[in-house]
C-alpha cells in the first residue's frame, strides 16, 4: 500500500495495563500532534488501573480512584480507546490484527503490553469453587463476593504478590495462612534471617506461615473444605487464593510466529524489538536477557525506551535494577542491589532486633569502598538513601555500619550527609526516570514550591510513590539552600502556619475570617484554611460558632454529625456518662417521635441516627426543654470524658471517678481545639475508664490523682504518658488547663495531642517545664485565656431554637420548605437505616 | 447582567433561566441548595469576587446530595466546592474533580437581575 509522506503513522497497543498506559502517556506527551495514530485494545472494561495499589481496593479504596486515567483522557488525546475487546489474532505479514468482533486493523508498529496472568500450579482440585487468583478487579469482585461465606482463608505462595493477597484476606476478616513452596518468605528478595524476621511479625499479627510446604490437592464439594501437602498434613479452608507467580501473556505472540522463550516471554532485542521489527513488547510479556521484569518500573522504562526510538532518539533498555520497597500488612520490607551478595566476594554487616522485630543487612564490596545492595525488614525508612548509594556508587564513610545503625557520635558524623550529597544524575524516581537534578532545578528556577508541584511538572513520585519522603526531603533542603524559609503554611491562601496566625489574630484583635483573609491573606480560602481559622477564631473569641456559618465545616455549620444519606445523628451531652432514669426516658421518646435509630457510642452517650437537617432545631428544643444540651459529637472538641463507676458504688474505688468527670467535662464542654479532645477518669489503677488511651487521663491512687496526657485510640494508637503523680483536684485542673491551651497554640491543624507530643523537641520534659514550672513564663496568659473560655461557654443549640433567622438556615432547599426526596430508608433489625 | 462568565458555547445551550430565589436569600461565601422539578442545584455566593457560581448538588464521588452544604474557595485563583463527605473538590468553572480523579459535575451559569437569581437550564 503506497501513501503519502503526511499521513501519521498508525501504532496500536495491545494490552491496556500500567505499562500499556504509560506508553501512550509518554508517546502522546514526547510527539508532536499528528506524527502518530493510536489504537488501544484493552480486554478489561476498565481502563488501566493502578496493580500496584490493588490490595487498597479491600480498605476502601474506590476502583475509580485506582484508575490511571479516565476514558475521556484517551479522546482527550486522540486515542483510540477499545475496553472489553480481546485482539484473537496478528498477522505480521500484511500488519494486521483482528479482534473478537471480527474487526481487522493494520499498524505501522505494534505494542505487545499484554502482561501476564496469574500462575496457577496444577494441583488436583484448583478449579473448585472458592479458588480464586489474585490479579484483577474482577478477581477481588469475585472474592469479596464469596468471602461472608468463608471463615478462613489460604493463600498458596509466599512472595511479593501472596502476601499482598494474604493482607486482603486479612482485610476481609478471614483467619488467614500462607502456603509457601521454598524454605523462605518472599524467596526472591529475603535471605533465610530476613524471611524469620518477616514471618515473626506476620504471625504475631495472627497469620499463619507454612514453609517448605507443597500442596498436593483441594478437597470439597462443591467448594473448597480441606488442602492436602505433599507431607502428608493437611489443613481446613473456605477460601483459597493462588498467588504462586505470573506467567507472561504470550498465547497472542505465539500464535503470531514470534520467538518466545522456553518457559514463555516474548523475546526482545535491547530496543525491546521482537523477532519482527515492527512488533515491540513491554512490561511483563516481555522477556528480555532471559528476564522477566514483574515489576512496574522496569515495565515503565520498557515504555520509554520505544516512545524514544519512536521518536527518533536512541535509548536502548539495559535490564533494571529489581530493588523494591514495600509495606506489607504494616511492615516495612525492602530489598535493593545484589541483596544476596556472596561472601566471596563481600562482606555483610548485619542489625538484628528480635524484639521490635527489625533485621538490616546490608552488603559492602570486598575493598569497603562501595555498598553493593542489602535487605530490610521492620525498618525501611532510608532505604532511599541506601539505593542511591548503591546506585550512584558513592563512596562509604570510614563506619559503613552507621548507614544502619544511625551516627553514634565519634569522627564520622557526616556519614549519610543526607540526600544533597548525591550527584545530580541520581535517580530518585525510578518509575518516571527523573534525577535529583530534575527535582531540583524545578524548585530552584521558581516553577515548583510544594511536592504538588513537583510532582506535578516531574511526574517524580505519581508511579510506585516510593520515592515522596525523598523528593520532600529534596525539596526541602534545596529550599533552604536557597535561603528560604521552611514553614508549615496553613495553605495557599495564608503564608503563616497555625500558631502564626492565631497570633496575628490575637494582637490585632481579628474577629472575623474575611478580615484575616484580606489583611494576611489572599484568594477565596479553601477547605483547608477555613475550618482551620473557625478552630483559632474560637479558641480565642468563643463567640458563636454559627456567626460565621460558611467557614465552618459541615458538621460545625449544622451543629450536629452529618452521616449516610445526608441526615444528621445527635448526640445529647451525657457528662461522665452519668443519667437519670428520667433523661433516658426523654431520649427514647425523642428518637421514637423522630423514628431516629439510636445506638449507644463509644464514649458513654446515645446516639439518634436519622435526623433531617429541618428536624435539628425542634430535636434540640424537646431535648433543651428536659433538661440536656446536644453534644459534641462533632467538631474539633471536647468530646467526652469517659468515667469508670467510681468510689460511690464500686468497692475497688478510690475517688468519686464520675464526679470528677463530670466536672472535667462541663468544664471544657465546647473548647474548639485543633483536632479532637477525649478524656477519661478512673477511680483506681484498674483502669476501667480506659483514661490512658485518652488525650488526658486522669486515675485515683491513694493520695490524689495521676495526670496522663497525649494518649490517643484510632488508627495509630498511643498511650498517654504520666505527667504528674499525686495531684489534688485544684492542681489537677490548672495543669489540665494549661496543657490544652498550650496544645490550642502551639499545634498544627488536625494534629492530635499525641502528633503535637511526639514533634515537640524536648518531649514531655520540656511541656512539664513549660506547664508546671513555667520556664516560658506564659502560665498566667494560659490559665487566664483558659478561664476566658470556661466563662463565655454558651449553648450553640440553645441559641438556634431561639433565633428565628438563624432556625430559618436549617432547611435543605431554599426555596422550598419540603425536605430532600432523596433521603430514602430501610428497615434493619428494629430500626431505620438508609439507603444509599 | 452575567455574573459567573461562562464560556459562548454554554450560554448559547441555555434553553431558559429560573427565578431560583431572592439575593438575599443565599449566603455569603457559601452554598445553599434549589430545588427545580425533581433536580437539586447548589447555589454559590462568592461575595468578595461578586460572583455566583451553580452546580449539580449530588457529590459523584459516594452519591449524596451535599455539595451545597460544601466549602467553597479557590484553587489557584479557579473557584471551587469541596464536598463535606470526603473533601473531593470540583472547579466550579468546568466541573472538573480537581484531586485527579475521573468524575466530574455538571455546572450551570447563573445570573443576577432585579435581586433574584436566576440559573441557566437545558431542556
Amino acid at each position: 500500500m503506497s501513501r503519502l509522506v503526511a499521513q501519521p503513522q498508525h501504532i496500536v497497543v495491545i494490552g491496556n495495563g500500567m505499562v500499556g498506559f504509560k506508553f501512550c502517556e509518554k508517546l502522546v506527551a514526547k510527539a508532536q500532534p499528528g506524527t502518530f495514530q493510536i489504537t488501544v485494545f484493552g480486554e478489561e472494561p476498565r481502563p488501566a488501573y493502578d496493580r500496584v495499589h490493588l490490595s487498597a481496593y479491600f480498605s476502601g479504596t474506590t476502583a475509580e480512584e485506582l484508575t490511571m486515567a479516565p476514558v475521556e483522557w484517551y479522546a482527550q488525546n486522540n486515542i483510540n480507546l477499545h475496553l472489553g475487546e480481546l485482539v484473537t489474532s496478528v498477522d505480521a505479514t500484511t500488519q494486521t490484527i483482528t479482534t473478537h468482533k471480527g474487526e481487522s486493523i493494520s499498524y505501522d508498529k505494534l505494542i505487545l503490553a499484554t502482561g501476564s496472568s496469574a500462575f496457577v500450579p496444577p494441583i488436583n482440585g484448583v478449579e473448585k469453587e472458592g479458588v480464586f487468583v489474585y490479579r484483577t478487579i474482577e478477581d477481588l469482585d469475585a472474592m469479596l463476593e464469596y468471602a461472608p461465606k468463608a471463615r478462613t482463608a489460604a493463600v498458596i505462595g509466599g512472595g511479593l504478590l501472596g502476601l499482598e493477597a494474604a493482607k486482603a484476606a486479612v482485610d476481609m476478616g478471614l483467619t488467614t495462612h500462607v502456603i509457601e513452596f521454598a524454605s523462605r518468605l518472599m524467596p526472591r528478595q529475603l535471605d533465610e534471617a530476613g524471611s524469620e524476621m518477616l514471618k515473626r511479625k506476620l504471625e504475631s499479627l495472627g497469620i499463619s506461615i507454612y514453609l517448605n510446604k507443597s500442596t498436593t490437592a483441594i478437597l470439597g464439594e462443591p467448594g473448597v473444605e480441606k488442602m492436602l501437602f505433599a507431607d502428608g498434613s493437611e489443613l481446613n479452608v473456605d477460601m483459597i487464593i493462588v498467588s504462586a507467580g505470573i506467567k507472561p501473556r504470550d498465547e497472542l505472540a505465539i500464535k503470531a510466529g514470534l520467538a518466545v522463550g522456553p518457559r514463555g516471554g516474548i523475546m526482545v532485542n535491547d530496543n525491546l524489538q521482537t523477532s519482527d521489527a515492527n512488533i515491540y513488547a513491554i512490561g511483563e510479556s516481555a522477556l528480555h536477557g532471559g528476564m522477566i521484569y514483574g515489576l512496574v518500573a522496569p515495565g515503565y522504562d520498557m515504555a520509554d525506551t520505544v516512545v524514544t526510538n519512536l521518536l527518533g532518539g536512541e535509548k536502548t533498555f539495559k535490564g533494571f535494577d529489581m530493588s523494591t520497597k514495600l509495606k506489607l500488612i504494616g511492615v516495612d520490607v525492602a530489598s535493593f542491589g545484589d541483596a544476596f551478595a556472596s561472601p566471596a566476594t563481600s562482606r555483610s554487616i548485619v542489625f538484628e532486633d528480635k524484639a521490635k522485630g527489625i533485621y538490616k543487612r546490608i552488603n559492602i564490596s570486598e575493598d569497603g569502598k562501595y555498598l553493593v545492595g542489602g535487605i530490610l525488614v521492620g525498618d525501611a525508612g532510608n532505604y532511599n538513601m541506601l539505593l542511591q548509594t548503591v546506585q550512584n556508587k558513592i563512596i562509604l564513610p570510614q563506619d559503613p555500619e552507621d548507614l544502619i545503625l544511625g551516627s553514634r557520635g565519634g569522627a564520622s558524623e557526616s556519614a549519610g550527609a543526607g540526600v544533597m550529597s548525591l550527584p545530580d544524575e541520581a535517580l530518585i524516581c525510578s518509575c518516571e526516570n527523573v534525577s535529583k537534578g530534575d527535582i531540583c532545578s524545578s524548585v530552584t528556577d521558581g516553577t515548583c514550591t510544594d511536592v504538588a508541584g513537583i510532582k506535578k511538572c516531574t511526574k517524580a513520585g505519581t508511579g510506585c510513590g516510593g520515592c515522596v519522603p525523598m523528593v520532600n526531603d529534596l525539596l526541602n533542603a534545596t529550599l533552604k539552600q536557597m535561603g528560604k524559609e521552611v514553614k508549615k503554611v496553613l495553605c495557599e491562601h495564608f503564608d503563616y502556619s497555625r500558631q502564626e496566625l492565631l497570633d496575628l489574630v490575637k494582637v490585632n484583635n481579628i474577629r472575623s475570617y474575611d478580615e484575616l483573609l484580606h489583611s494576611h491573606g489572599r484568594g477565596d480560602g479553601c477547605e483547608v484554611c477555613k475550618p482551620a481559622v473557625a478552630s483559632i477564631m474560637a479558641s480565642t473569641w468563643n463567640e458563636l460558632i454559627l456567626k460565621q456559618a460558611t467557614i465552618q465545616d459541615t458538621n460545625d455549620r449544622y451543629l450536629a454529625n452529618i452521616q449516610k444519606g445526608g441526615t444528621y445523628s445527635v448526640v445529647p451531652r451525657i457528662a461522665g456518662g452519668e443519667i437519670t432514669p428520667e433523661k433516658l426516658i426523654v431520649i427514647g421518646q425523642v428518637a421514637a417521635k423522630y423514628g431516629l435509630y439510636t445506638k449507644i457510642t463509644g464514649g458513654q452517650r446515645i446516639d439518634m441516627f436519622g435526623a433531617r437537617v429541618d428536624q435539628l432545631p425542634d430535636i434540640w428544643e424537646e431535648l433543651i426543654n428536659a433538661g440536656f444540651e446536644s453534644g459534641h459529637a462533632y467538631g474539633k472538641s471536647l468530646r467526652t470524658v469517659k468515667s469508670c463507676v467510681g468510689s460511690t458504688w464500686c468497692r475497688y474505688g478510690l475517688h468519686d471517678s464520675v464526679g470528677f468527670a463530670i466536672q472535667v467535662e462541663e468544664r471544657y464542654r465546647g473548647l474548639r481545639s485543633p483536632h479532637k479532645l477525649k478524656g477519661g477518669v478512673s477511680g483506681c489503677v484498674r483502669e476501667c475508664a480506659e483514661a490512658q488511651s485518652k488525650d488526658f487521663g486522669i486515675i485515683a491512687t491513694e493520695k490524689g490523682w495521676n495526670l496522663y496526657i497525649c494518649g490517643n485510640g484510632g488508627a495509630k494508637p498511643q498511650h498517654a504518658q504520666l505527667f504528674a503523680t499525686d495531684l489534688d483536684t485544684e492542681t489537677c485542673i490548672k495543669y489540665l488547663d494549661r496543657f490544652l491551651m498550650f496544645y490550642i497554640k502551639t499545634a498544627e491543624p488536625l494534629n492530635r495531642t499525641a502528633t503535637w507530643l511526639n514533634k515537640m523537641e524536648g518531649g514531655m520534659e520540656y511541656l512539664r517545664q513549660v506547664i508546671v514550672e513555667d520556664s516560658l513564663g506564659i502560665c498566667a496568659d494560659l490559665d487566664r485565656e483558659m478561664q476566658f473560655m470556661v466563662d463565655t461557654y454558651a449553648c450553640e443549640w440553645k441559641e438556634v431554637v431561639n433565633n428565628p433567622e438563624l432556625r430559618q438556615r436549617f432547611q435543605h432547599f431554599i426555596n422550598t420548605p419540603e425536605p430532600d426526596p432523596s433521603i430514602r430508608f430501610k428497615p434493619e433489625r428494629g430500626q431505620k437505616v438508609p439507603v444509599v | 447582567m452575567i455574573q459567573t462568565p461562562p464560556s459562548a458555547d454554554r450560554l448559547a445551550a441555555v434553553s431558559f433561566w429560573f427565578k431560583a430565589a431572592e439575593v438575599s436569600a443565599f449566603p455569603e461565601n457559601g452554598g445553599a441548595c434549589v430545588k427545580y422539578q425533581d433536580q437539586q442545584i447548589a447555589v454559590y455566593h462568592f461575595a468578595k469576587r461578586n460572583e455566583w457560581y451553580a452546580s449539580q448538588n449530588l457529590c459523584p464521588h459516594k452519591q449524596q446530595m451535599i455539595l451545597a452544604r460544601g466549602l467553597i474557595g479557590d484553587q489557584c485563583g479557579e473557584p471551587k466546592v469541596a464536598c463535606p463527605f470526603h473533601k473531593k473538590t470540583f472547579s466550579l468553572l468546568t466541573g472538573e474533580n480537581l484531586n485527579g480523579e475521573c468524575y466530574h459535575i455538571e455546572t450551570y451559569p447563573v445570573k443576577i437581575e432585579d435581586g433574584y437569581v436566576y440559573i441557566g437550564l437545558r431542556d
